[in-house]
C-alpha cells in the first residue's frame, strides 16, 4: 500500500487583503482515510484547502507535509505526492478527454523528457478508474457536468499522488452524480488507499462518505472526528446557527440532520 | 517515489487505445508543422524570384551563395532578400507573442495587438524616430520598454483580487485608444509626413527595409525564443486556471512573468521593425488552433502560420492589386472580419471566448 | 418638504434630488461655459485682450486681433455645439443599451461614420458637405445596428462587455477599410487624415449651417425620448408593463444619438470618449432621470469639448492638439475606471 504522508497544519492563520478568515488553526488529516470539511458559507473551508496544497501563503503558522512546509517544498516535487482539484477548473476549448487527463503527468515530466509508456498507462488506469474510457476521444466542452467531473478527478488521479484535496467536487451537480462522485473517491480509498480530503457543501452526504469529519467556525476546528461524534445537534447549532434534529441514518447507521426552521418547531 | 501499485494495472487494451489517440493527434500537428514548412519555403522561393523582374531560382541561389548576378545583386540582394527574411521573422514574432498572451490568458482577444501592447510599442517608436529623431536600437529599446510598461499597467489596472481576462481586455482596449491617439498626435506634428512612413506606425509595413533591421530582430529571437519554448509545457498547464496549474508544479508567477517578458520582447522589436502589422498576433494563434487542433502548445504552429501570412499578405499587397498596398492593410483588411466572426461565434456560443 | 416631485410612471428608478440642487449646478455649469467661450476666443498661438473680445464681438473688425477673433467664433461654436451633439448621443446610447461603457467612439459608430464619408470622397464624388453628412448618418446608422446586432447574439442579451468587444472589433475593422481605401488615393488621402484624428480646427460657419439642421432634428428626438428612456432603464418587460412600446422608443431613440453622432462625425471626424465621460459624470450631479440627464449632458459637454479645444491649444504651443486626442487622453483612463468599478460577473 501507500506510504502514509501526514499532512498538518500548526497555528494557521489565513486570509485576503484586510480580512482574516482562519485564526490560529490546528489539523491533523488522518492518513490513508476520507476526511470531509464542512462549515457555513464564507467560513474558509475553501480557504483552508488552497493553503494546504501551497496555492495560498499562510499569514501565520504553518501547513506541514510529512514534517517539512509545504510552502518551501519545491512545486513539482509536491504535486507528485498531493493534488488539488479546485472548484471551477478551465478545460482549453475543444481538447479531447484523454489530452486533459494527460495534462495531470505535468509533476511527472521535465522540461525536455518525452511522453513514456509510464504516462500512458497512468493515464489509462485513470480512465478506467472513473470509467470514462469510452469518453477518452470526445472534446470535454460537449460532455454533461457528471461525465465532466469524473474527467478533473481522472486528471487528479493521473496525477498519482497519495494525497487527493477536493474543493466541492460535488456543486452543480444532480443528485445522483453527487452520488456517483462520492463512490468514485470512496473506491479511490479503499483499494489505492489515497488519502481524501474535501470540501463539501452537504452535511449529509459528508458524514455518509467520510471516516472523518471537520467542522469550521469562526477560523477554527469546531469540532473535529468520526462522524457520529461531530454531527450531533449542538455543532449544527454553532456552526450553522441553525436548531436541527439529528437521527440515525436508516441506510448506514450513522447519523443524519433534519433542519427544523421555523414553520415546523418540534412539538 | 512510491506510487500505489495498482494503479499501474489499466488492461493493455486501454493503453493501447490511449497510446494509438495521442499518436493520431500528434501525427496531425506534425502533419500540418510540415505542410506550413513546406508553403513558407514556396512562398520564401517565390518572393524571391518575382517581381517586377522575374529572376530564375538558379541566379537567386547565386546571390545568395554571394555571387555576383547582373541586376539580381541588387534586385534580390538588397531589396527583396532582407524583405523576405524579415517577413518570415516578423511574422514568427507576431504569432508567438500573440498566441502566448492567447494561451496564458485564456482568451484569443486578448492578443497584444487588441490589449494595446503593439500600439505602445509603435507608439514609442513612432515618439523615439520622429519626435526624437532617433534610429537604430535606440529605437527598439524604447520600442521596448514601452511595451512592457504597458502590459504592466494593463495587468495592473486589471488586478483586483486576482485577473480577470475580460476585465484586462476591456482595460486594454482603453489603452490602446491612447496609445492611437498618441500615434496620431506625433505623426500630426511631423507635419509633412510621408505617407508611408506613417502607415508604418498605424498598420505595419514591410517597405524599405535594411538588413540592420532584420539583424535585430533575428537576434531577439535567437535570445527569447528558445526561453519561451522551455516554458511552453508550463503554458500549456496554465490553460487550466491557476490553481490547476498550481496544483500540477506549476510555478504561476514566474512562468507568467518569464512569457510575458520574452512575448512582449518579441512582439516589441517586431514592431520597431515593421510597426504593429495589423491582427496579425491575434490571426495567427486562432488560425493555428484550428489547423493543429487543441490540446498542445500552439507556439510553434502559431509562429508558422504567422510567418505565412506575413508572406502571403506582403506578396499580395505588392502585386495583387493595382497599387501597392503595405502588408499591415492586407492583413487588417482578411483579420478584421475574422475577429468579428470570432466574437459572432463566442456570442453564440454563449459566454466565454 | 418642498421638494417633492410628482411622482414620475418610472418613479422607481429615478433618484430624486432637490430641484435647486439641479438648478445650482445648471447655473455653475452655463458660468463655466462663459469663461471658457472667453478663454476660447482669447487663447492660441496669439493671446487676444479681453476688450478686445468684445470691441469685435460688437462688431469692430480692424485689428489683426480681431481678424483672429473671426477665425476662433466658428471655431468656439463648433466645439460647443459638437461637444453636446457627442454626450447626448452617449447618453441615449448608454441608456438605450443599458450599458455603461456605450459611447459612439466605442461601439465603433464614428468609424462606421468615418468609413462611410471617406468611401463617398474617393469613389462618388462626394464634395458637397450635405451629401457627406447624409453619409456619415448612414453610415454611422448602419454600423449601430451592426454592432448591436452582433453584441446582443447569444445569452444574456447585450452585456457591456459584449457589445464593447463587438464595437472594438468593428471599428478596427473600419480603420483598416478606411486605410484600404485612401492609401491609393494620394488625392484625398491627406485630407482625410488630419479629419480623421478629429477636431474643431478647420471650423467655418458655412459648415456649421450645414449641420445645424441635423443637429437640431436629432437633439430634439432625443430629448423627446427622455420619458421613454427612463422606462426603458427599468427592463425591457417593466417598460412594456408601464405601457412602453419598447422597440419604438428604442428605435426612435437610438435614431436620434446617430443622427446627433454622424452629423458631428461628418465635421469633425470621430472623436471619442465624450459621450461616455459626460454622462456618467452628470449622473452624479443631476441623478438618472432622463428628462434632466439629456440636457444637462448638453451642457456638461459642451464645455468640456471646449475645454479641451482649449487645452490643446495651451499645451503644445506654438502648435496645437487636436480635440479627438485631448478626449481620447482624458476618455481613456476614465473608461478603465469604469470597467474597474464593474464585477466581473455584470460585465
Amino acid at each position: 500500500m501507500t506510504t502514509e504522508h501526514q499532512l498538518t497544519a500548526e497555528n494557521l492563520s489565513l486570509g485576503y487583503k484586510d480580512r482574516t478568515v482562519i485564526e490560529g488553526l490546528e489539523l491533523a488529516v488522518a492518513p490513508g482515510r476520507v476526511t470531509a470539511i464542512v462549515g457555513a458559507n464564507a467560513c474558509g473551508k475553501s480557504t483552508l484547502l488552497r493553503s494546504m496544497s501551497r496555492l495560498l501563503s499562510p499569514r501565520a503558522g504553518q501547513v506541514l507535509l510529512d514534517g517539512k512546509e509545504v510552502h518551501k517544498l519545491p512545486a513539482k516535487e509536491l504535486a507528485r505526492t498531493l493534488g488539488l482539484l479546485p472548484q471551477s477548473p478551465l478545460a482549453p476549448e475543444g481538447i479531447t478527454v484523454s489530452d486533459l487527463v494527460g495534462r495531470g503527468r505535468h509533476p511527472h515530466q521535465g522540461v525536455f523528457s518525452r511522453w513514456s509508456v509510464a504516462d500512458d498507462t497512468a493515464v489509462a488506469a485513470a480512465l478506467e478508474a472513473t470509467h470514462t474510457v469510452e469518453l477518452a476521444d470526445r472534446a470535454v466542452d460537449e460532455l454533461s457536468g457528471g461525465q465532466r467531473q469524473r474527467v478533473w478527478i481522472a486528471m487528479a488521479l493521473a496525477q498519482e499522488t497519495d494525497l487527493l484535496l477536493l474543493d466541492e467536487p460535488t456543486t452543480f451537480l444532480d443528485v445522483q452524480h453527487q452520488v456517483e462522485v462520492l463512490d468514485l473517491l470512496t473506491d479511490l480509498n479503499r483499494s489505492r488507499g489515497t488519502t481524501v480530503v474535501m470540501v463539501l457543501h452537504d452535511l449529509n452526504l459528508a458524514a455518509r462518505y467520510c471516516d472523518h469529519l471537520v467542522a469550521i467556525a469562526g477560523g477554527k476546528v469546531h469540532a473535529a472526528g468520526r462522524p457520529c461524534e461531530v454531527l450531533t445537534e449542538d455543532t449544527v447549532r454553532a456552526v450553522f446557527g441553525l436548531d436541527s434534529k439529528v437521527i440515525i441514518d436508516p441506510t448506514s447507521g450513522g447519523p443524519l440532520m433534519l433542519p427544523i426552521g421555523r414553520h415546523h418547531m418540534v412539538a | 517515489m512510491s506510487t500505489p501499485a495498482d494503479l499501474r494495472q489499466a488492461s493493455p487494451a486501454t493503453v493501447a487505445a490511449v497510446t494509438r489517440g495521442r499518436t493520431r493527434r500528434n501525427r496531425r500537428r506534425r502533419i500540418v508543422i510540415g505542410i506550413l514548412v513546406v508553403l513558407i519555403g514556396a512562398m520564401v522561393a517565390v518572393s524571391l524570384m518575382v517581381g517586377r523582374t522575374f529572376y530564375p531560382p538558379g541566379d537567386v541561389l547565386k546571390v545568395i551563395l554571394g555571387q555576383d548576378v547582373q541586376g539580381a545583386t541588387f534586385t534580390v540582394g538588397r531589396l527583396r532578400l532582407p524583405r523576405t527574411c524579415l517577413a518570415v521573422l516578423a511574422g514568427a514574432s507576431f504569432g508567438l507573442g500573440g498566441v502566448t498572451f492567447q494561451t496564458m490568458l485564456r482568451n484569443p482577444l486578448a492578443s497584444p495587438d487588441i490589449i494595446g501592447i503593439s500600439t505602445g510599442a509603435s507608439a514609442a517608436a513612432a515618439v523615439a524616430i520622429i519626435t526624437l529623431g532617433l534610429s537604430g536600437s535606440a529605437v527598439s529599446v524604447f520600442a521596448i520598454t514601452a511595451g512592457l510598461g504597458v502590459a504592466l499597467m494593463v495587468y495592473l489596472l486589471a488586478y483586483q483580487d486576482g485577473v480577470s481576462g475580460i476585465r484586462l481586455i476591456l482595460i486594454g482596449i482603453g489603452i490602446a485608444a491612447m496609445m492611437n491617439s498618441i500615434v496620431s498626435y506625433v505623426l500630426s506634428t511631423a507635419g509633412q509626413w510621408d505617407l508611408q512612413e506613417a502607415l508604418r506606425w498605424l498598420t505595419g509595413s514591410l517597405n524599405g527595409v535594411r538588413w540592420e533591421e532584420t539583424v535585430t530582430v533575428l537576434i531577439t529571437m535567437i535570445v527569447l525564443v528558445p526561453v519561451l519554448f522551455l516554458g511552453s509545457r508550463d503554458l500549456t498547464v496554465l490553460q487550466l486556471g491557476d490553481d490547476t496549474a498550481s496544483a500540477l508544479g506549476v510555478r504561476v508567477d514566474r512562468t507568467r512573468l518569464l512569457v510575458v517578458v520574452c512575448a512582449v520582447g518579441l512582439i516589441a522589436f517586431a514592431t520597431s521593425a515593421t510597426g504593429p502589422i495589423a491582427f496579425l498576433a491575434f490571426l495567427a494563434g486562432p488560425i493555428a488552433a484550428r489547423l493543429a487542433g487543441p490540446g498542445h502548445s500552439l507556439l510553434l504552429p502559431s509562429a508558422l502560420v504567422g510567418a505565412l501570412l506575413v508572406l502571403l499578405a506582403d506578396f499580395a499587397g505588392q502585386y495583387a492589386f493595382g497599387t501597392r498596398f503595405p502588408v499591415g492593410v492586407v492583413t487588417g483588411v482578411l483579420g478584421a472580419p475574422y475577429l468579428i466572426y470570432l466574437i459572432v461565434r463566442a456570442n453564440r456560443a454563449g459566454g466565454s471566448l | 418638504m418642498s421638494t417633492v416631485e410628482s411622482v414620475t410612471p418610472s418613479g422607481a428608478a429615478v433618484v430624486r434630488r432637490p430641484r435647486r440642487v439641479r438648478l445650482l449646478w445648471f447655473l455653475v455649469c452655463l458660468g463655466l461655459i462663459a469663461v471658457l467661450i472667453v478663454a476660447s476666443i482669447a487663447v492660441g498661438t496669439r493671446f487676444v485682450p479681453v476688450p478686445t473680445i468684445l470691441d469685435a464681438l460688437g462688431g469692430a473688425d480692424d485689428t489683426l486681433d480681431q481678424a483672429v477673433i473671426r477665425v476662433r467664433i466658428p471655431r468656439t461654436v463648433l466645439a460647443l455645439l459638437a461637444g453636446a451633439a457627442l454626450a447626448v448621443s452617449g447618453a441615449v446610447f448608454q441608456g438605450v443599451t443599458r450599458n455603461p461603457l456605450a459611447d459612439p467612439g466605442i461601439l465603433g459608430i464614428n468609424m462606421g461614420a468615418s468609413l462611410a464619408v471617406v468611401v463617398g470622397l474617393a469613389y462618388f464624388g462626394l464634395s458637397n458637405p450635405n451629401s457627406y453628412i447624409w453619409a456619415a448618418i448612414a453610415g454611422a446608422a448602419i454600423s449601430a445596428v451592426f454592432v448591436y446586432a452582433i453584441g446582443s447574439l447569444g445569452r444574456g442579451g447585450p452585456t457591456p462587455l459584449k457589445l464593447a468587444l463587438a464595437g472594438a472589433a468593428t471599428s478596427a475593422a473600419l480603420v483598416s477599410f478606411v486605410t484600404a481605401v485612401i492609401l491609393p488615393r494620394n488625392d484625398i488621402a491627406e485630407n482625410v487624415q488630419s479629419w480623421q484624428i478629429g477636431g474643431v480646427g478647420g471650423a467655418t460657419f458655412e459648415r456649421i449651417w450645414q449641420v445645424l439642421p441635423f443637429l437640431g432634428a436629432g437633439l430634439a428626438v432625443c430629448l423627446l425620448s427622455a420619458r421613454s428612456l427612463n422606462s426603458l432603464a427599468l427592463g425591457d418587460d417593466v417598460a412594456a408593463g408601464l405601457g412602453e412600446r419598447v422597440a419604438i422608443a428604442r428605435g426612435l431613440a437610438s435614431l436620434g444619438a446617430v443622427m446627433l453622432c454622424g452629423a458631428t462625425t461628418a465635421i469633425c471626424g470621430p472623436i471619442g470618449f465624450v459621450g461616455l465621460v459626460v454622462p456618467h459624470g452628470c449622473r452624479l450631479l443631476v441623478g438618472p432621470d432622463h428628462r434632466w440627464l439629456l440636457p444637462f449632458s448638453a451642457l456638461t459637454g459642451a464645455g468640456l469639448l471646449l475645454a479641451a479645444d482649449v487645452i490643446g491649444r495651451i499645451v503644445a504651443r506654438p502648435g496645437e492638439i487636436d480635440v479627438g486626442i485631448i478626449t481620447a487622453f482624458v476618455g481613456a483612463p476614465f473608461f478603465i475606471y469604469i470597467v474597474r468599478r464593474q464585477k466581473v460577473r455584470a460585465l
